[in-house]
C-alpha cells in the first residue's frame, strides 16, 4: 500500500469514531439531560464564531488580515440590512475580489 | 414569525445550497493539492467520500506533500477533526432514528452540516438542515475533487480573483447572525472568537475551534435556570 493509502485509511476510520460519538452514544430515543441540551444548544454560537474567524484570518499559524476581510465587513453590513443568506455570501466574493483587483 | 415546516424547509435547503456551492471551489482546490501531491484520482475520491472532512484532507495532503510521514499527515488531520466530537454533542439531541440510520449520518458531521442543522429551532428542522447541508456538500465536495484532481490543476489563482475563499467566512457569519440576537449567546459567541484568534499562533490548526467551544461555560449550562426565569430572591 501506498503511503497516501495508509493515510487515508487511518483518518477515516478515525474521523469516523469522532464524527459518530455524539450521535450514536447519545442520540436516539434517549432523552438528554437538560444540562446537555442546553450545552448543545448553546454550542453552536462560539463554535460558528470560532469558524468565521479562523476562516477568514487563520493561515496556518499566521493571522492574515487580507481582503477577505472586506468580504466579511460587507457580509455582515448585508445581514444588518437583512438582506437573504445568498446575497450576504455573493456580497462578501464580491467585494474581496473588489479589493484584490484595487490592492493588485 | 408564522413560518410553516414547507416554508422553513425550503428556507433550509436555500441555505444548505447556499453552503454547498461557497465550499464547492475548496472541492477543486483540494483535487488540485491531491495532483500535486502525487495522488491517483482514486486516492483524491477516496479522502473526498470517506474521510469527508475538508480541513482534515487539506492538512494530511499537504503533510505528504511536503513529505511528512504518515503518522503525521494522520495526527494533524484528526486533530483538526476533534471537533467532530462537540459537533456530534451538539447534533445528537436532533439525530434520533435507529442505530443503522445514526452510524450512516453520522459521516456527514462536518462544519457545514451542523451549521445548518444546529441553528435551526425544532429537532426535526435541525435534523433536515443537518441532513440537507450534508448531503448538498458531499455530492459538490466529491464532484469537485473530481474535476480538481482530473481536470484543472492551476485554478487556486482563479478562486482567489474572484473573492470565492471569502464566501466560507460568509456563510458561517450569515448562520451566526440570527443568535446574536440573543445577549448570552452573543456574549459566548465574542468570547469563542477571542478565544480561537488568541490561540491561532500558538496552536496547532483546528485547536482553536475546539477551545472556542469552551466559551459556553460563561452561559453556565449547567445551571437549570433558564436566563428568562426572573431571578429568585
Amino acid at each position: 500500500m501506498s503511503t497516501a493509502v495508509v493515510v487515508l485509511i487511518a483518518l477515516a476510520g478515525g474521523t469516523y469514531v469522532l464524527k459518530a460519538a455524539g450521535p450514536l452514544l447519545l442520540g436516539g430515543d434517549r432523552r438528554l439531560p437538560p444540562w446537555l441540551h442546553r450545552l448543545a444548544f448553546l454550542l453552536p454560537a462560539p463554535l460558528l464564531a470560532a469558524l468565521v474567524l479562523t476562516s477568514t484570518v487563520a493561515s496556518g499559524k499566521d493571522l492574515v488580515f487580507d481582503a477577505r476581510v472586506a468580504g466579511l465587513a460587507v457580509a455582515a453590513i448585508a445581514l444588518r440590512l437583512k438582506a437573504p443568506f445568498v446575497v450576504a455570501v455573493v456580497a462578501a466574493a464580491a467585494a474581496t475580489a473588489v479589493v484584490r483587483a484595487i490592492g493588485g | 414569525m408564522t413560518w410553516t415546516d414547507a416554508d422553513q424547509e425550503r428556507a433550509i435547503r436555500g441555505q444548505a445550497l447556499s453552503i454547498a456551492l461557497a465550499v464547492a471551489p475548496f472541492g477543486v482546490a483540494f483535487g488540485v493539492a491531491c495532483s500535486e501531491a502525487g495522488l491517483s484520482v482514486w486516492e483524491a475520491i477516496g479522502f473526498s467520500t470517506l474521510v469527508f472532512s475538508g480541513s482534515a484532507q487539506f492538512a494530511a495532503v499537504s503533510v505528504l506533500a511536503d513529505g511528512g510521514t504518515a503518522v503525521a499527515a494522520v495526527t494533524s488531520g484528526l486533530l483538526l477533526n476533534l471537533r467532530s466530537l462537540a459537533f456530534g454533542v451538539a447534533m445528537a439531541g436532533a439525530l434520533k432514528g435507529p442505530v443503522w440510520w445514526r452510524a450512516l449520518t453520522a459521516q456527514l458531521m462536518i462544519d457545514e452540516s451542523t451549521a445548518v442543522g444546529s441553528v435551526q429551532r425544532t429537532d426535526a428542522l435541525k435534523r433536515y438542515g443537518y441532513l440537507a447541508g450534508g448531503v448538498a456538500v458531499f455530492v459538490l465536495w466529491n464532484l469537485t475533487t473530481v474535476l480538481g484532481v482530473s481536470v484543472l490543476s492551476s485554478s487556486e489563482q482563479l478562486i482567489e480573483d474572484l473573492g470565492i475563499d471569502a464566501t466560507i467566512p460568509a456563510a458561517f457569519l450569515a448562520l451566526l447572525w440570527p443568535r446574536l440576537a440573543d445577549p448570552t449567546q452573543r456574549i459566548i459567541a465574542a468570547a469563542g472568537a477571542v478565544v480561537a484568534l488568541a490561540l491561532v499562533p500558538i496552536s496547532p490548526a483546528g485547536v482553536p475551534i475546539i477551545a472556542a467551544a469552551a466559551a459556553v461555560v460563561l452561559a453556565r449550562p449547567w445551571s437549570d435556570a433558564p436566563t428568562e426565569r426572573p431571578v429568585a430572591s
